[in-house]
């Protein structure tokens, strides 16, 4: 522990930037993949391109995307932006079939009240699907969330600065206490972004605080097999 | 682009496959040495994981369990596992065997999960109506499981797998950096040289391998669902059937089902 207490600057920054490279392909996976997810429920082709796509992206192991980028970007092998771009791709892939499950799970009947009383496409999606799908897709980004906090520390390979360099070092320096703290400091890091996931989750939707069985066994299939 | 006809050079370079060359060369034995790593430790995996999944889906004990179990090891950092069981494994076993023994036992905990889910969800899946036919006929609760619940499930069970073995195979590419053999030692050693033909070629080797094990597992995934019943086919867990209009029918069924599961617990 006393490792920690001298070098808690170093962890302090390291986790820092872990936070940082994880939260911008949380937030843009999601944002890309909701958008994707109702385009797959517009007709079964789309739906095969788009979840086929998904989880074609996701069979790419996570190093060799990580040196492959570079070539494809224009940018230096050590660029931070590698990393961003190839978890946002993950991220993307992960969420992208939940968030196509979640839309298309939104009862129908309320799809059609809504076309009936003359929502456009634009208010029936922001009024009505996406606040019904809202409990599932949070499901969704709750596990995006995870395994993007736990694969950024490959980047530390290389030469990220993220807890990962407390890995590689500690390995280099024959130290478990330094890895275990980066393994500690990692699960923190997910921990707090779950919860925040969660409370946000209750903020923007208060009315699901009493959960229908239904959406419940959903969520859990969308947890189900990853 | 010329990156990339580059490293395809570099693969179809004959000299990368003369036997006997220097460190990762050569390719085809790292090709089959990632194969090994990938079969012993799923194999290891299943046999761990598949009969706790089953089960927990049979007799509905421990769901939970399974739940917050495959959640927490989703935020748990591979590097970190990898270098931290080095490290341990390292200190009562001789160097030599250190690597593989420690990316085996790292690779057999990051399989676990989604296998033990993919049992776990498999007999889930399965109609509890066809369950209580074969009680009703008779049927010990082995039968069941070994004739209804798991030919039922194959699918969903190989979906896990399927998920384990990519799993691993990535993480088996990052246990090069704990001297383990494999494909990562083709990008290591590139990155290590600065050599770019070997960088990209080596990224490109473990994509392929793992599309073309990913597309065979899917193939069987494909033929053993053509054997069983509809009901659990993994399309039917995700919720196609609203789609167009008809919905409120289609429904019906399926909603009586799964609060036959829940109720379950």
């Amino acid at each position: 522990m006393s490792w920690l207490v001298d070098n808690f600057d170093l962890v302090a920054r390291l986790t820092g930037n872990h936070a940082i490279l994880s939260v911008i392909p949380i937030v843009l996976g999601f944002v890309i993949a909701v958008p994707l997810g109702w385009i797959a429920n517009r007709s079964h082709s789309l739906r095969s391109w788009v979840i086929g796509g998904g989880s074609f992206l996701y069979t790419i192991p996570s190093l060799p995307l990580f040196v492959i980028l570079p070539y494809i970007l224009g940018t230096r092998i050590t660029d931070e932006r590698n990393i961003i771009v190839a978890l946002t791709i993950y991220a993307v892939a992960m969420m992208v079939r939940t968030a196509a499950d979640a839309l298309a799970a939104v009862p129908a009947d309320a799809v059609e009240a809504s076309t009936s009383i003359g929502y456009s496409l634009w208010t029936r999606f922001w009024l009505v699907e996406f606040p019904l799908a809202g409990p599932v897709l949070l499901a969704g980004l709750r596990v995006v969330s995870a395994s993007t906090i736990a694969l950024v520390s490959v980047g530390a390979i290389i030469g990220s600065a993220n807890l990962g360099y407390l890995f590689t070092n500690g390995k280099q320096r024959d130290f478990l206490e330094e890895i275990l703290i980066g393994i500690g400091a990692s699960f923190l890091i997910a921990l707090v972004f779950d919860i925040a996931i969660v409370l946000l989750g209750r903020v923007l939707m208060p009315w699901n605080l009493r959960k229908s069985p239904a959406s419940k066994s959903i969520r859990q299939n969308a947890v189900g097999v990853y | 682009m010329q990156f990339f006809l580059d490293a395809f050079r570099w693969l179809l370079d004959p000299a990368n496959y003369v036997a006997g060359g220097i460190s990762p060369l050569p390719i085809q034995d790292r090709i089959g040495e990632h194969l090994w790593y990938t079969f012993v430790s799923v194999a290891i995996a299943s046999m761990i994981a598949l009969p706790l999944g089953l089960f927990i889906g049979h007799t509905g004990r421990g769901r939970q369990f399974v739940i917050s179990f495959t959640g927490m090891m989703r935020a748990l950092p591979t590097l970190g596992l990898l270098m931290a069981l080095f490290l341990i494994i390292g200190a009562t076993v001789p160097f030599t065997q250190a690597a593989f023994v420690a990316s085996i036992i790292a690779l057999v905990i990051l399989a676990i999960p989604s296998i033990l889910a993919g049992g776990y969800a498999g007999v889930e899946s399965v109609d509890p109506q066809t369950v209580d036919a074969g009680r009703a006929m008779g049927m010990t609760e082995m039968q069941i499981l070994l004739r209804i619940e798991i030919p039922l499930s194959l699918p969903l069970i190989i979906s896990g797998i399927r998920a384990a073995v990519l799993q691993v195979i990535a993480t088996a590419v990052i246990a090069s950096y704990i001297s383990l053999g494999g494909l990562g030692t083709v990008i290591s050693s590139g990155i290590g040289l600065n050599d770019n033909e070997r960088i990209l070629g080596g990224a490109i080797l473990v994509i392929a391998l793992a599309l073309v094990v990913d597309g065979f597992l899917a193939l069987l995934q494909r033929l053993v669902t053509r054997r069983g019943s509809k009901e659990a086919r993994p399309q039917n867990i995700d919720f196609r059937r609203r789609s167009f209009g008809s919905a409120a029918v289609a429904e019906e069924p399926v909603n009586e089902r799964k609060r036959h599961v829940q109720s379950k617990k």
